[in-house]
């Protein structure tokens, strides 16, 4: 088969934009799930959340989509510190994390999909501003400011995140309660503190994500589900809680999936993380970056 | 509670089989076989999804897939080789429990959490595989023209009635497997892993094999109740094989029913699957599956036992004032 360079090139910067915005999506999940060991299945419901609050504020504001996220993200703080208390009381401190926390999130997913379904129906629904639409060329390749300006959001909203969790007090406590949860409780910390301010950031990712998400593509209220299988592929292959892990994973899928849905057609793209994850697992669960 | 051994205890389950299909016969309406047959499936799919989750602890998110696995085997072999319905079930049977052990063999030598992650990915992925696939419809669909009647041994049997039939046995079997597991010394293995997988390993479980029989059989039983369901519904397509609601209720019945023992799953689906008929006719299927859901939260929060729990507290304190 002759390849076409052009097409080829093209394919991979779309991905590599691409993972760029599959890791601000999956840094909210890298924090649940891959240090607090929460398996937060309902993130991508927090994600498609935000995207539909992004879209009514610029609908009817006109709203820069980015800048309604940020505003949101110390609401989606919140949010996320009383769904970590509820997840704590009811599950956590019985014991019972792994049938019926999980049976909870679930839960939770389902809910804001149809509670999103009944306030805004099924109908996809995107968002407008400037940078929708037009594209800057270098050579041969086409970026598309459409997937540009994600991109760079999503590596800023990373490299922030990067920094709070190695150089903050809060951050270090983040990563030493994913380590040791009895040791810190003997330096004097509460671990459950901690924990419930670490979700709670992972959940303001998710506002972050989401207006980032809606400006890619339009979405419907079950456009979550389809990455409920590339978060956990990236969070697993980048090495659970592993930030530099997680953001080179995303690449990687980003890459493959534009690969694939450029020389094989879209549909199959949401089957490559699938693969991606089982075969992680297969040959080696610890993810690129596991300690 | 009275003794009853497992052979008795299939033999009152059978003669109940009995009297429900006699009842439904009797009774003889098309739209009475129809929900009814719906609510049968559920009591299926949530004793299948209970011998995984609720005996083993392990939560599988994909039972959609495992149903729709047995569906579209069933949509295959109509258009490639039609059998009997029986024998499809046979099939579907195969096809998931083969899946189920496949699953579980790759996730579940690791953390608990991987098996879960991996089943909810599943269903996104074969969804995509048959949409893509264009033999069993694609994202068209595919028609499967039900006859009318059938002719076996000289007598006409309805269809319907005969696929009510083919569910209700289905539900006896699931019953009686699921409670003859209960009592073996297989589910007690599974009860320790349940409770401390750790401990059971160094008491000397097989755990791993343990846990595979569980999602194959769990997997099987999930197919078996995909099977006939081209037929039930005429015309199939992913979207409705893929249903987010069989994901939800075999989820949310066993758990709002009560997960240790078979009589959760029974009664879980009974009352969801029964309000829930009656939700979609009178209300809207969205309002009805966000009921669900909410159940679901507030079950696991407030009565992690599910209804049987509350009953036995209720028994326990009325016993001992």
């Amino acid at each position: 088969m002759d390849i076409s360079w052009d097409l080829l090139l093209n394919a991979i910067a779309a991905g590599l934009l691409l993972g760029a915005f599959y890791a601000a999506v999956t840094a909210g999940v890298s924090i649940s799930f891959g240090m607090l060991d929460i398996v937060n299945i309902a993130h991508p419901a927090f994600v498609i959340l935000g995207s539909y609050i992004a879209y009514f504020f610029n609908i009817n504001f006109g709203i820069d989509p980015i800048l309604v996220s940020i505003v949101a993200m110390p609401v989606f703080f919140l949010l996320g510190s009383a769904v970590y208390q509820v997840y704590y009381l009811s599950f956590e401190k019985r014991g019972q994390e792994s049938l019926r926390g999980l049976a909870f999130f679930f839960g939770l997913l389902f809910v804001t999909e149809v509670t999103l379904i009944l306030v805004f129906g099924v109908d996809y629904r995107y968002v407008e501003a400037a940078y929708i639409g037009p594209s800057i060329h270098i050579g041969i390749v086409d970026l598309p400011l459409r997937m540009l300006v994600p991109c760079l959001a999503a590596l800023a909203l990373f490299s922030g995140l990067q920094l709070f969790v190695t150089r903050t007090f809060i951050g270090r406590a983040i990563m030493a309660v994913s380590q040791d949860q009895l040791a810190l409780q003997l330096m004097a910390v509460d671990p459950i503190r901690i924990k419930r301010i670490a979700f709670g950031l992972s959940i303001a990712t998710a506002a972050v994500a989401g207006a980032l998400l809606i400006i890619i593509q339009p979405i419907e209220p079950s456009v979550g589900r389809e990455y409920i299988g590339r978060v956990f592929a990236i969070c697993v292959l980048g090495g659970l809680g592993s930030m530099p892990g997680t953001l080179v994973a995303a690449m990687l899928l980003g890459v493959v999936e534009s690969l694939t849905s450029t020389f094989y057609g879209p549909s199959w793209a949401p089957a490559v993380s699938f693969g991606f994850l089982l075969l992680t697992l297969a040959f080696r669960p610890a993810g690129l970056f596991g300690r | 509670m009275i003794a009853v051994n497992t052979a008795k205890f299939s033999l009152i389950m059978i003669a109940a089989g009995a009297v429900v299909m006699a009842f439904a016969h009797w009774v003889h309406v098309d739209y009475l076989y129809f929900a009814s047959y719906t609510i049968l499936q559920f009591i299926v799919l949530a004793t299948a999804w209970n011998i995984l989750g609720g005996y083993c602890g392990y939560v599988n998110f994909g039972s959609a897939a495992f149903f729709a696995m047995g569906a579209y085997s069933s949509v295959f072999m109509h258009k490639f080789f039609p059998v009997p319905i029986p024998v499809l079930i046979v099939i579907g049977a195969l096809v998931s429990g083969t899946a189920g052990l496949g699953m579980g063999y790759l996730t579940l030598r690791l953390r608990g959490s991987f098996f879960a992650i991996a089943t909810l990915a599943l269903a996104v992925v074969l969804q995509t595989l048959v949409v893509n696939w264009d033999f069993v419809g694609g994202s068209r669909g595919a028609y499967i023209i039900r006859p009318e009647e059938l002719e076996f041994a000289g007598i006409t049997i309805n269809y319907i009635e005969y696929l009510f039939f083919l569910m209700l046995s289905l539900a006896v079997i699931a019953l009686i497997t699921a409670r003859t597991i209960e009592r073996s010394q297989l589910g007690f293995g599974f009860a320790t892993i349940r409770d401390d997988e750790l401990a059971a390993e160094a008491s000397g479980v097989p755990t791993l094999r343990v846990k595979l029989i569980a999602t194959t059989i769990s997997g099987a039983f999930m197919g078996m109740a995909g099977a006939p369901f081209p037929y039930y519904i005429g015309y199939l397509q992913p979207s409705s094989a893929f249903g987010l609601e069989y994901a939800v209720n075999s989820i949310a019945m066993p758990m709002i029913g009560g997960t240790t023992s078979w009589v959760g799953p029974l009664v879980g689906a009974i009352l969801l699957g029964s309000a829930q008929q009656y939700a979609t006719v009178t209300i809207s299927s969205a309002v009805n599956l966000l009921i669900v859901g909410l159940m679901l939260v507030g079950f696991v929060i407030i009565a992690p036992n599910g209804i049987v729990g509350l009953v036995q507290e209720r028994l326990r304190a009325w016993r001992k004032p």
